[in-house]
């Protein structure tokens, strides 16, 4: 109300100003009043831009520090020390069990880099025209890094693969440079929404049903409801964006973020909105949260929005060609792939129960450099820390992803095969273990024997998004039950989990006994009775 | 022939009755609760069964404010007068109808081993629920309070074995109401009032 009456009163003044002039005051405008500058009127984005780099000079003849921002975020550097454990992660160091990693595939793997044409080792950090400003604040849907490029965008036709017949469309950069604004659901989807080479492959929580979900799939992105972009949580300063999965807030102590109050805490947790008495009905409920994360019950399944995660990826089975020697495609029942020659089996599911443990926030990371043997349990990609008793943990839902990966048996590393790439070596390709291990080892720069195995690993990804509205929130039998959701979190006492079988057998006696006592003597007054 | 005397007044029939409702009625949601069947449901179960709980807490208030207002406490003082007679009569005497050596009066209205037993679930059984059952209520402000190192698997067992007894005695005591000199004999009594002495 009162910000109707602002804006109408706005609207008279400016009708009475711009009546004096030659402007028609009721011509709309086309973009929301949210923003002071229209880009389409900037003379330096009215030309034609033959690269993405071009674009960017023209960014940061006014955005001056953009660039230097970006330069120092995870977004940019694919690399993060990891205060607790030390060990350095981020996409340019770790290993996963999915494409397992970008050593020797940056041209493929880069086209999520938010720069330009890092296509190898040898790519230049420092410099600020490959800073890919687009890519996040492109509001056109037009704006596309294909995989191959480097990170950069096709601009003219070309042919790609080279000979494959198949033709990528170029696209006016122009036009989306001069239609620059925030980042939305879609930038950020683009890349977070087909993590793992495909849409919800990786993290289950996120695929591109969020890009204009209904309320069930997300209670706070709902499109026509609250309509949240990712930057309404992982609010971002100075470029950087909040939130990590290498050092995940797993309990937060702060409560609400209030302005004014000094925060250090990360603004993407759920109690940064809603505190940490968040239930205003049930106070019980409240109690629950202290040992429970909000996403335990508000999230009740992941992958709810129609598209598929993967479960299991089996690279050992990788390699099988049909009878003429070519790559083979398998699909289910509704066109997922299941199997592929180059990647191998994979398991896909919608509407899936995490798994749940105890979680403190602290995630190592099984690296190339350390050493594994193999056996019968899974190799942990991360480990989560975490107990009942450390006062840091939460029960979290977890997405557990597993696989079988291809591992050295005498080094005892897992390794980082050369996969993406039109060349000789590239497993996608030429479906040759031995060559592609050997290239995209020598890339990471570490030893391979040359021996190949398969190791089977697990790789844990907590669940945070989806949350659905609080009416679909888990019930509370869901794990107050006997086999319930909970069955396998040690050290806390669950009502009817943990219901003690000595005291319901003591107890039951004492009642049956108590009953046959009474119709015994009942019996024998009747009896008795007859008898008189 | 037969003499009435008025041993019940109107709020001691009033609250054994809904007493009785709501420990029944607390009884249905309790082993629902504890996953022995599923009527309500967990979570229905903890909320009715919440509720009850204040209720009965809130007319046990009123109950022992009447106790003590009309000296009807003393009712409950144990005495060992008669308890052997008492056990005899329920495991012998009863079959071969002897006379029942307990004389009712306005005074005496139960009997040593009712005495006995009532004492018994409120001083024991009681208040074992009681306590744990707003303990397990308040779980949240343990801390606050300063319980912070007591067991809830302790407390939540407590509970259990609490309404186990319960229950036991719920089933006994329904029973011996047709120890009366007719078998409704006593359940007259707490409905109207009035007991029919010999």
């Amino acid at each position: 109300m009162k910000h109707a009456f602002t804006r109408a009163a706005l609207v008279m003044c400016c009708a009475g100003w711009l009546a004096t002039g030659p402007v028609l005051a009721d011509e709309a405008k086309p973009l929301k009043l949210t923003t002071t500058a229209d880009h389409t009127k900037f003379k330096e984005l009215q030309k034609e831009f033959k690269s993405g780099p071009e674009v960017t000079k023209a960014c940061l003849a006014c955005h001056t520090e953009a660039a230097g921002q970006i330069h120092r975020t995870k977004h940019w550097k694919w690399e993060y020390l990891n205060p607790q454990t030390g060990q350095t992660l981020g996409k340019k160091t770790v290993v996963n069990n999915f494409c397992i990693s970008i050593a020797s595939n940056y041209a493929s793997c880069t086209s999520c880099h938010v720069g330009y044409g890092w296509k190898d080792a040898s790519f230049d950090f420092k410099s600020e025209d490959n800073v890919d400003c687009l890519v996040c604040h492109d509001t056109t849907g037009n704006y596309k890094k294909p995989p191959g490029f480097a990170g950069n965008p096709v601009v003219k036709d070309i042919e790609f693969p080279p000979g494959s017949g198949k033709i990528i469309k170029g696209i006016d950069l122009s036009k989306i440079a001069q239609k620059i604004g925030k980042t939305s659901r879609d930038t950020c989807g683009a890349c977070h929404f087909n993590g793992g080479g495909g849409d919800g492959v990786k993290h289950g929580d996120m695929d591109t049903s969020l890009a204009a979900p209904t309320r069930d799939v997300d209670v706070h992105m709902d499109a026509e409801g609250l309509d949240f972009t990712c930057g309404t949580c992982h609010s971002s300063s100075s470029h950087d964006v909040a939130g990590s999965r290498y050092t995940p807030t797993a309990q937060d102590k702060q409560g609400a973020r209030i302005r004014g109050k000094a925060d250090k805490g990360n603004p993407a947790t759920c109690v940064a909105c809603h505190g940490n008495e968040p239930h205003k009905k049930e106070a019980r409920l409240n109690q629950h949260a202290t040992k429970i994360a909000c996403q335990t019950c508000h999230i009740p399944t992941y992958a709810r929005g129609g598209i598929p995660t993967k479960m299991v990826w089996d690279w050992s089975t990788a390699g099988q060609r049909d009878a003429e020697g070519k790559h083979i495609v398998r699909k289910d029942a509704k066109g997922h792939i299941t199997y592929e020659s180059r990647k191998g089996d994979f398991t896909l599911a919608e509407n899936v129960k995490p798994e749940y443990v105890w979680f403190n926030g602290l995630v190592t990371y099984t690296l190339i450099t350390d050493k594994i043997e193999k056996s019968e349990q899974r190799t942990k990609i991360n480990t989560l820390g975490g107990s009942a008793t450390d006062g840091k943990s939460m029960i979290w839902p977890m997405k557990v992803f597993r696989g079988t990966q291809p591992y050295d048996p005498v080094n005892k590393t897992l390794v980082t095969p050369h996969t993406a790439g039109n060349d000789d070596t590239g497993y996608w390709k030429n479906l040759d273990w031995d060559k592609a291990i050997t290239v995209g080892m020598k890339d990471s720069g570490h030893p391979f024997s040359g021996k190949i195995d398969f190791i089977k690993t697990e790789m844990s990804w907590p669940i945070t998004h989806m949350v659905a509205p609080k009416e679909k929130a888990l019930a509370c039998a869901e794990c107050h039950s006997k086999d319930g959701r909970l069955a396998g979190i040690q050290g806390i006492y669950i009502p009817v989990r943990d219901n003690n079988k000595l005291l319901d057998t003591a107890g039951w006696a004492i009642v049956f006994l108590t009953l046959l006592g009474v119709f015994g003597h009942a019996t024998l007054r009747i009896v008795t009775a007859r008898r008189h | 022939m037969s003499e009435r005397i008025y041993v019940f007044k109107r709020f001691e029939r009033f609250w054994h009755w809904s007493q009785a409702g709501l420990i029944m009625f607390l009884m249905l949601t309790a082993f629902d609760i504890h996953g022995t069947y599923a009527i309500f449901g967990f979570e229905k179960a903890v909320a009715y069964h919440t509720i009850a709980a204040w209720s009965l807490i809130g007319l046990w208030v009123f109950a022992i404010f009447w106790h003590f207002t009309t000296g009807e406490w003393k009712q409950y003082i144990p005495t060992t007068e008669k308890v052997v007679a008492m056990a005899n009569y329920y495991l012998f005497g009863i079959f071969r109808n002897a006379p029942h050596p307990f004389k009712l009066t306005q005074l005496r209205k139960h009997n040593p081993l009712q005495r006995l037993a009532y004492l018994g679930i409120m001083l024991f059984v009681g208040p074992l629920i009681w306590v744990t059952g707003v303990l397990y209520l308040f779980y949240d402000k343990w801390a606050v309070w300063g319980f912070g190192n007591l067991s809830l698997e302790w407390v939540a067992n407590g509970h259990i074995l609490g309404a186990f007894m319960m229950l036991a005695f719920l089933i006994a005591h329904v029973y011996l109401t047709t120890a009366g000199h007719t078998p409704l004999a006593h359940i007259k009594a707490m409905i109207t009032g009035w007991e029919e002495v010999d």
